[in-house]
């Protein structure tokens, strides 16, 4: 009974945390501050967060309480993100076109879907890396160079967004 | 003179962006096939994106431009990877298979 009470206060939590979130991003992006249109805005976020409701959003664990840790991801994978860009430029400037396509299979290290899914886009971001599936917490990444599938499979990324989403 | 600087560096930004979009078209013409012509779009996705908003933000200045700016980069970086992910695995459901020279997998699972 209490686990029950406790897990309903958090998901209380998360959605007045979102829809002060959704109300924030609404005044930011209008600028504009007549009532009319505030109550609009908050009659649209009322509603977003619903349906997102009935999506089963809020059941699962926030990712609001990965916010804090979400600028030194966001700053590793920016890093990797430039040094990757350089290395395709090169590649596709070079005039032989130095080019092994390689695929590999690795496991994810996040065990929720939310994380898989950051996993697997943070890789697609990087250039010379694209995931082309996921399942079962496997990731078929295909890569431009062998040398770019071995630094893939050599860095941090998979234990970093473990860290980032279930800690 | 802080002016004059903000205006240069935002063109060099800009500059640098239009080369990694030129860089992402040629990588799409010059290279093989389906799969390895992804991986130069992604040039275009990302490096670009940033160079080409970061220089559109220093001309915008501490504005409300600039936070909708931002908004557009969040918003680009989130869909970019997930239209890349659906235009790949749309290929790979349908047969394509990924030419490869090697396949490796990762190191617990080799063991």
């Amino acid at each position: 009974m209490q686990a029950k009470s406790s897990a309903q206060t958090a998901k209380a939590l998360a959605i007045v945390a979102w829809l002060v979130l959704l109300v924030m991003v609404w005044l930011l992006l209008s600028g504009l501050f007549k009532p009319l249109l505030i109550g609009l805005g908050l009659f649209s976020c009322v509603i977003t967060v619903y349906v997102v409701n009935r999506t089963g959003f809020f059941d699962q664990p926030s990712l609001l309480n990965a916010m804090p840790r979400m600028p030194k991801y966001m700053a590793y994978l920016f890093v990797d993100i430039v040094k990757s860009s350089i290395d395709v430029t090169r590649i596709v400037l070079n005039p032989k076109l130095p080019i092994s396509p390689t695929e590999i299979e690795m496991d994810a290290a996040p065990q929720g879907h939310v994380g898989q899914a950051i996993l697997g886009n943070s890789i697609t971001l990087s250039p010379g890396t694209v995931t082309i599936d996921v399942h079962q917490g496997k990731l078929r990444v295909h890569c431009l160079t062998q040398a770019g599938a071995d630094e893939l499979l050599n860095s941090k990324i998979n234990q970093r967004t473990a860290e980032l989403t279930e800690k | 003179m802080t002016e004059q600087l903000i205006d240069v560096l935002s063109w060099v930004l800009l500059t640098a962006g239009g080369f990694f979009v030129l860089v992402g078209g040629v990588g799409a013409l010059r290279l093989p096939n389906f799969y390895t012509r992804m991986h130069a779009a992604s040039v275009t996705d990302t490096m670009a994106t940033f160079l080409i908003l970061g220089g559109v933000m220093l001309q915008a200045g501490l504005s409300l431009a600039t936070i909708k700016l931002i908004a557009i980069l969040v918003f680009l970086l989130l869909t970019g990877p997930t239209a890349s992910y659906a235009l790949a695995n749309a290929a790979l459901l349908s047969g394509m298979k990924p030419d490869v020279c090697a396949t490796k997998k990762s190191k617990e699972q080799a063991e």
